[in-house]
């Protein structure tokens, strides 16, 4: 008989308490305002670690990915108010705590919104089977300004008005879970044969078709996970601030997303996610600044690409042997 | 028929528009390999030199082509200088790095003049005055053309003419062919490099400005955003016409406008924003290299 590995199902756990006891915690520790500010964080790392995906593992230069954000906000959304609070009040009937019930109705609007962002990065992953480089950034480009504006045009989801009354379910916990689950995902499938494929394909694509990678469909994989995890993204962003309007998923979102994987350093996972941070606090820290902030904010931005034009890490990993050793033991011969 | 030959009309003026400024995004992607993202903002700020120096000028009181042409001078003039410090002070760092990097920071550059355009000019709707007072043409069969259409299709025209002979018959515009073609057989033949780039941005934003100025002529509300659409635009028919190709930029342009003012006319306003992806889209699908752009084999 095989015996069950009990290692993750262990980390899962640990995981679980940890967040669990965050999500009680943090709201009475900190102000509503910080927050706010660490939501939007979590939130931020999510995109920023999928486009990671696309942009720094596969090197498809993607511009579309508040595209992809949007139709998992807008169709979990849609869900939540036309099926899910019905399903929150009928679990709460037959007796389910209403934090298990909502939890449990948010993770099928989450699985929802990524899924139908997974299909929409499937449909734009094909073109990238006739185009490269530039142009395939143009098309994703052109794919999230589209989506904007069909959104404005649909009556059923508030139009260019916005959608309000979405039921506020997202937490600390399921942020944090998503952040997690993006996290480990991205590392395990560094270090798996796929992983290693897609860093072929960015590093030189040539070569990886001749040594018999299938190039094309692990561009179309790579951009299927990353729109995946931008769906999720997009939903938690739904349920956590109750209302979406069209103009938070406009072009520039897409590239305050590629600003902090460029930043983080390409394909750096750890990277990522401390530029996601950075760029997310730089407005707010620079608040004092008032009408100065968001020129502060882009001076900020040319000076750390003419400063370090590799991004903040490179393509290292910030690990704990940093702060163990002094300096990096030399493999052995 | 005659709404459809309107139409036609207004396309064109709007596309000329669009025209002039792809003219600086695919001639610094023919040379840098750069999605200069800030180019859209340097019409914007065109569009506002052009707006202080008629102010100053009293160009208000007496309207005139004189005092048009002087508007129109001094805005290039301004917009060459701001292009100059943007490609020293911005660009130039990063033009040995990655083209991400380049990229990104030509969009810090896009955000900065944005911001600081709302820091320095207000975030208020300013009007552009009115320096040449509308009249109507007609052209028979009831299709008009106002004196600022046709002043803005002649300007640009004269600009084209006017790039086309700098790019082919000039010793400056054979050394902007040759450092697209190859940067380091261009300086191997003794072509600094660093000018020419220098160059190029600046007659991109030397024509990006008169653009601004023409718009103002017509639809005089301007603002520190309004360069963020039509320079994406711009682009996208930069791209339509095969980008880094100076005739595929007029192409694309005049494209984009007349596209663009038809489905305001018989679609709907609404779609407007988005029919440009959408043409863009299935141009590349169909002709991945752009209307007139030649298909380059990748080289191993």
């Amino acid at each position: 008989m095989k015996r069950i590995a009990w290692g993750p199902v262990a980390k899962l756990v640990a995981v679980v308490a940890v967040l669990y006891a965050l999500n009680a915690l943090l709201p009475r520790l900190l102000n509503p305002y910080i927050l706010r500010v660490v939501m939007l964080c979590g939130i931020s790392v999510i995109l920023a670690v999928s486009l990671n995906l696309i942009n720094g593992f596969t090197g498809q230069f993607s511009i579309g990915h508040a595209g992809f954000m949007a139709i998992g906000a807008y169709s979990s959304a849609t869900f939540s108010l036309q099926a899910g609070a019905n399903w929150v009040r009928a679990l709460e009937a037959a007796g389910t705590p209403t934090g298990i019930a909502q939890g449990a109705v948010l993770l099928a609007g989450l699985l929802l919104g990524g899924t139908v962002a997974a299909i929409a990065g499937y449909l734009v992953g094909l073109p990238s089977l006739r185009l490269r480089g530039d142009y395939l950034a143009i098309v994703t480009l052109g794919f999230g300004e589209i989506i904007r504006v069909l959104i404005t045009n649909i009556d059923a989801v508030g139009a260019a008005r916005g959608l309000p009354g979405i039921p506020a379910w997202t937490n600390v916990f399921w942020v944090g879970l998503v952040v997690v689950g993006v996290t480990v995902f991205s590392f395990h499938l560094a270090r798996s044969t796929h992983g290693r494929a897609l860093f072929a394909i960015r590093d030189d694509e040539v070569a990886a078709e001749a040594l018999g990678v299938p190039t094309t469909s692990y561009k179309v994989l790579a951009f299927i996970i990353g729109s995946f995890f931008a769906g999720v993204a997009g939903a938690l962003f739904a349920h956590y601030n109750a209302y979406l309007h069209p103009n938070s998923f406009t072009f520039l979102k897409s590239i305050e997303i590629i600003a902090m994987v460029v930043l983080g350093g390409m394909g750096s996972i750890s990277g990522a996610i401390l530029a996601a941070v950075i760029l997310t606090l730089l407005p707010e820290v620079l608040r004092f600044a008032q009408e100065l902030r968001m020129v502060l904010y882009s001076l900020m931005l040319i000076v750390l690409m003419i400063t370090r034009p590799q991004g903040l890490l490179g393509a290292k990993e910030i690990s704990l042997r940093w702060f163990t050793r002094t300096r990096p033991a030399r493999a052995a011969r | 028929m005659s709404e459809f030959f309107q139409q036609l009309v207004n396309g064109i003026t709007w596309g000329s528009v669009y025209a002039l400024i792809a003219l600086g995004y695919t001639m610094v992607y023919g040379i840098l390999r750069l999605i200069n993202f800030a180019h859209g903002d340097v019409y914007m700020l065109g569009a506002f030199f052009g707006y202080f120096v008629a102010r100053a000028l009293g160009a208000t009181q007496e309207p005139g082509l004189l005092g048009a042409l002087l508007v129109l001078l001094a805005a290039m003039a301004g917009c060459g200088a701001v292009g100059f410090v943007i490609e020293r002070f911005a660009y130039k760092p990063v033009r040995r790095s990655s083209r991400l990097a380049a990229l990104i920071t030509a969009i810090g550059v896009s955000l900065l003049l944005e911001n600081g355009g709302i820091l320095v000019f207000g975030a208020d709707p300013k009007f552009f005055p009115q320096i040449i007072p509308s009249r109507n043409l007609s052209l028979g069969g009831g299709v008009t053309i106002s004196n600022q259409q046709i002043i803005i299709l002649s300007v640009s025209l004269v600009l084209m003419v006017g790039l086309r002979f700098i790019v082919l018959h000039t010793r400056v515009g054979k050394a902007m062919r040759a450092v697209s073609y190859n940067h380091t057989a261009a300086a191997l033949m003794g072509i600094s490099v660093d000018r020419i780039v220098t160059f190029t941005f600046v007659l991109g934003s030397v024509l990006a400005a008169a653009a601004g100025v023409l718009v103002g002529l017509q639809n005089p509300k301007i603002e520190p955003l309004m360069g963020i659409m039509p320079g994406l635009k711009a682009f996208v028919a930069a791209v339509l016409g095969g980008i880094g190709n100076i005739p595929g930029a007029v192409l694309g342009g005049l494209v984009m406008g007349i596209t663009e003012v038809m489905v305001v006319g018989y679609l709907s306003p609404s779609y407007r924003d988005a029919i440009a992806f959408v043409l863009l889209i299935i141009i590349l699908l169909v002709r991945p290299a752009g209307l007139l752009g030649k298909y380059s084999a990748e080289k191993v």
